[in-house]
């Protein structure tokens, strides 16, 4: 799916408005500890987490990944989403929980990859 | 080989934990312009980046050393930190000595080492208690 079709799914709000949301994500992870994320490398994914912190886009920066999504609305700080932007990584955030989002992304055909 | 290999050094520092990451970023962006192969510098970047978290929040910082070469890329990285009194239980998933402010941070889930040993496809851990530690990784690029 598209980062515009889980933008829409979720019912989000996004922060980064140069991102390219045509973009194509392939794979989902969802957790609030960043060594877990980093356990299992995926394709063009997306990462759910409630983590609000710079470690968040250097995990996703570091696994390649193309859109981050904070969960039960976390609002990111300016450095943050200036790091994300100069990145090329796409950041929303959703009033769901965790459960809810990763949920509604599994019914619309996004799999957890090799994680 | 050793002659027209790429030698640089990053200092991690222990009291800022938002910085760390930032060496791993700066040898990321380096081996895309050197036209690294992509899954290298991936397994490089991961494997770069658990090591600077670990300097920050268990070594109050240190240094790492990076050389790369025709066909790899080795990271040194050393720290005179509190240093490890049982390697293999610190190698092992899920044990963790981090507290709970560190957690907090997404981190200290005691998936670090063995991550850092993962993407590695040569490493070594020497350690002393109350001498420091020293990691030695290298990861294949041909």
């Amino acid at each position: 799916m598209t980062i515009s079709q889980i933008i829409e799914t979720l019912d989000a709000e996004l922060l980064t408005p140069d991102a390219d949301v045509a973009r194509e994500v392939h794979a989902a992870c969802g957790s609030d500890m960043m060594s877990d994320v980093l356990a299992y490398v995926k394709d063009q994914a997306v990462l759910l987490t409630g983590l609000n912190n710079p470690q968040v886009v250097r995990t996703a920066d570091m696994m390649d990944m193309v859109c981050i999504v904070f969960v039960r609305g976390k609002r990111p700080d300016e450095m943050i989403l200036r790091l994300a932007e100069a990145r090329d990584i796409a950041v929303m955030t959703s009033k769901m929980t965790m459960f809810t989002a990763c949920g509604l992304l599994y019914e619309q055909g996004l799999r957890g990859g090799v994680g | 080989m050793a002659d027209d290999s790429i030698r640089l050094h990053y200092t991690v520092p222990g009291d800022d934990f938002t910085r760390a990451g930032e060496a791993s970023a700066d040898l990321k962006s380096r081996m895309k312009k050197l036209g690294l192969p992509p899954g290298a510098i991936r397994k490089v970047s991961i494997a770069l980046y658990e090591g600077e978290i670990n300097l920050a929040i268990h070594a109050h910082g240190g240094d790492i050393d990076v050389e790369i070469t025709d066909d790899e890329v080795r990271m040194v990285l050393s720290d005179q930190g509190p240093g490890i009194a049982d390697i293999s239980l610190a190698m092992s998933e899920g044990w963790s000595t981090a507290p709970d402010e560190v957690r907090s941070l997404g981190f200290g889930a005691g998936m670090g080492l063995p991550n850092m040993k993962k993407y590695s496809d040569e490493f070594d851990i020497q350690s002393a208690v109350g001498v420091g530690t020293t990691v030695t990784m290298a990861v294949k690029t041909a």
